[in-house]
């Protein structure tokens, strides 16, 4: 603020400059994260890469069906890792977490409910119980490591390194080794597959739903801002972003519905429910996999969390100035503690996806998923300075390093390779994010 | 220059009009070895300024940050309005009505202004969700009051000038309603223009009826803005004068010397220039 301290001022020269019409002016005009932007233009990149490759394998629906059904649990959980890296910790048990109460929810529908409360494997409320019953116990495991890292003043590092070998430590100590199978009927729907997927007609159903959420959404937020008389985005530029979201639904919908359930499976449906099968093979589009309805449902849970929420906004004045926060009077260890809690949550509902999808609890249950977690939630541009991080970014960065895997496999790249690919993405992917921020604060 | 005039000094046990609306009564902090605050008692009076000066790593932030909450003493007590009371923590102090601007800003420099200015006391709506169009209404209006050329609402703190976050921590201190303002330093960021913006908020929110303890190292601002002045050196209070009665020199001197002016030699004062 250095200034002239009594001569009147001469006339600034940037102050009559006429606005420009640029990128950047319009990106500005829009309103929109730019980071996210250029997250979404390595995808493409990624995707049409993969795509020529693989001779259009890859942007094939049954693809990215899959793609989706993959990227899911660890999404789900790189939305809490946001929360805890914001804060300026870390969570390193999340794949041991993940593994126990994978673990626990298996015995839970197999053992303790049949023989505890008579409720059988196809009972229809054992899938719930198991479900709720792992909800609660993560919360209670990260809970528990959250305490110490808030209360006990331990580096979060070491507290969850510490969680990461007692709760695998447990699982080998009870399992010895053994895997469980089968799961409830039920529960294996929340794994996805052609019978876990909300078909075609809810899937367009949801899709509606959510082009009136938006349409809605963007009416309100711009009434709001009017009503206290602030600057709003110009209208072209509300039709554009609501266009956008809209086409990134329905496209959506649209390619999850254009992959078929595959023929044997439609046929046996067929048979069963007495419906003649078509010259061409019975085509039932199979819709959104339960898993993504799940990651979607905590995307939104998790978004309105950390920016619509007292706690969420704590989360980033602590990860901001930890200070500053304790200053004006934020109860930073409980804040801090919660996002542990909300971690142990996220990573029992990826559990329940995993062992569904299984169908098995195995030993090996989420082993190194705290690395792809991690990974998804840096390269969706969560900064370990604390402060930074977006929960679309990491489901962003989920799809990205999913993406990445999921192409390599379809190029026969063997899994050793794929690890080296993925660590040198991630660098890099840090490395250009912390040059660009620094340009950008220059 | 030989004779050194004598001014009345005042104990801070004087007895006032009015209660005061502070009252720290014998606070000791102690680091380790080194006694920060070493028996210290000062008081404030509704509609007054303190002054309090000393030289660095005399005290000053330390003993306004046990009243802030930000600092828990070893011994000692605290009155407000009478009242003693206990201050735990910063939300202690809050909930008495004692808002702070920090030497150090306690700004969360990846947040936007209005954000930093509700830190801790986010307005909500209905359902619990925060109300950011509120509080940049009310951001906006404040700043109005502050610094009405500032115009980032939007932007990360982190990206603004030292006045433009200075302006930010003083919207957050006196958005709501404060009956003791404490200010460490206030204006040590600002240029002109914006430190005779502050001094003229002091003047007004004096006026309001707020008791204010100002921290500068700036002379010329405490003798401008106090009723009374609090000289600390080394953890201790020199004395309380009233500001009418003593000349700058003779603060400088409690300052330097860390003694009262009735102590003073004159050939010690005259090594001062
Ligand atoms: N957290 C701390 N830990 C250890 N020593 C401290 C701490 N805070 C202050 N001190 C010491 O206490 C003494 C008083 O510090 P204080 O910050 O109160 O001084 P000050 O009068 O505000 O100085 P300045 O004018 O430089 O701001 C100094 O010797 C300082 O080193
Ligand atoms: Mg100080």
């Amino acid at each position: 603020m250095a200034q002239p301290s009594s001569a009147p001022t001469p006339t600034i020269p940037q102050a009559t400059r006429p606005p420009r019409r640029s990128l950047g002016g319009a990106l500005r005009v829009l309103d929109v994260d730019t980071r996210l932007l250029g997250l979404i233009a390595a995808l493409a990149v990624i995707w049409i890469g993969f795509n020529v490759a693989s001779d259009g394998t890859f942007l094939s629906a049954r693809n990215l069906w899959n793609l989706s059904v993959q990227s899911a649990s660890i999404a789900i959980m790189a939305t809490g890792m946001v929360l805890i890296i914001v804060s300026r910790n870390i969570d390193l048990s999340v794949g041991a977490m993940l593994g126990f109460t994978g673990y626990t929810m298996a015995m839970a529908q197999t053992q303790w409910l049949p023989n505890g409360l008579g409720l059988g494997l196809d009972n229809p409320l054992t899938w719930i119980i198991t479900l709720l019953f792992g909800l609660v116990l993560g919360a209670i495991l990260g809970g528990i490591q959250g305490f110490v890292v808030a209360y006990g003043g331990v580096p979060s590092f070491i507290v969850t390194l510490g969680g990461l070998l007692v709760w695998r430590g447990l699982i080998f100590q009870y399992a010895q080794g053994q895997t469980i199978a089968p799961m409830d009927p039920t529960f294996r729907l929340l794994g996805g597959g052609p019978q876990g997927s909300l078909g075609e007609v809810g899937s367009w159903a949801l899709g509606a739903i959510a082009c009136v959420a938006i349409v809605v959404g963007l009416i309100l937020n711009r009434r709001r801002r009017a009503s206290y008389g602030f600057q709003v985005r110009p209208m072209w530029a509300v039709v554009l972003v609501g266009a956008v979201g809209i086409g990134i639904v329905l496209g959506g919908v649209w390619v999850a519905n254009a992959y078929p359930w595959p023929e044997a499976l439609a046929n046996q449906y067929a048979e069963s429910n007495g419906i003649p099968i078509p010259p061409g093979g019975l085509i039932i589009p199979t819709g959104i996999a339960y898993p993504v309805l799940i990651m979607i449902a905590v995307t939104i849970v998790m978004t309105h969390l950390a920016e619509r929420r007292r706690f969420g906004r704590n989360v980033y004045a602590i990860g901001g100035n930890p200070l500053a926060a304790e200053l004006s009077g934020i109860n930073t260890r409980r804040t801090v503690m919660l996002t542990f809690a909300v971690m142990g949550v996220l990573a029992a509902v990826s559990a329940a996806i995993q062992t569904a999808r299984l169908n098995a609890a195995v030993t090996g249950l989420g082993v190194q998923n705290e690395l792809d977690v991690i990974s998804a939630a840096v390269i969706g541009g969560t900064s370990f300075s604390g402060g930074i991080g977006t929960i679309p970014g990491a489901i962003l960065g989920a799809v990205v390093m999913q993406s990445l895997r999921s192409g390599m496999v379809l190029m026969r790249v063997d899994s050793p390779m794929q690890d080296i690919v993925v660590g040198i993405v991630l660098v890099a992917a840090v490395g250009l994010d912390s040059i660009l921020r620094r340009r950008a604060s220059s | 220059m030989t004779a050194i005039p004598q001014p009345e000094t005042h104990a801070t046990s004087t007895p006032p009009r009015t209660a005061p609306i502070v009252a720290m009564n014998d606070i000791r902090v102690s680091f380790g070895g080194v006694h920060a605050v070493d028996g210290v008692s000062i008081d404030l009076h509704e509609g007054e300024v303190v002054g309090l000066v000393g030289g660095n790593g005399a005290g000053k932030s330390t003993l306004m940050k046990v009243l802030s909450g930000a600092q828990v003493p070893d011994s000692g007590e605290i009155r407000i309005n009478g009242q003693r009371v206990t201050i735990h923590n910063p939300r202690d102090a809050r909930a008495h009505g004692i808002e702070t601007i920090y030497q150090t800003l306690a700004l969360a420099d990846n947040l936007d202004a209005p954000s930093n200015v509700f830190l801790g006391r986010e307005l909500v709506g209905g359902l619990g969700t925060l109300d950011d169009a509120a509080m940049e209404s009310a951001t906006r209006e404040l700043m109005e009051r502050l610094n009405p050329r500032f115009k980032n609402f939007k932007a990360a703190v982190a990206s603004l000038s030292g006045g433009q976050r200075q302006s930010v921590a003083i919207a957050r201190a006196i958005q709501f309603n404060a009956q003791i303002l404490i200010m460490d330093e206030p204006t040590a960021a600002l240029g002109p223009a914006e430190t005779a913006q502050v001094r003229e908020l002091i003047r007004q929110l004096k006026a309001d009826g707020l008791g204010i303890f100002l921290i500068s190292h700036d002379i010329h601002d405490v003798f401008d803005l106090s009723d009374r002045i609090s000289v600390m050196h080394q953890g201790e209070i020199v004395g309380t004068v009233e500001r009418a009665g003593v000349t700058t020199d003779q603060v400088l001197a409690m300052i330097i010397l860390g003694k009262k002016p009735d102590e003073v030699t004159s050939e010690e004062l005259a090594a001062l220039h």
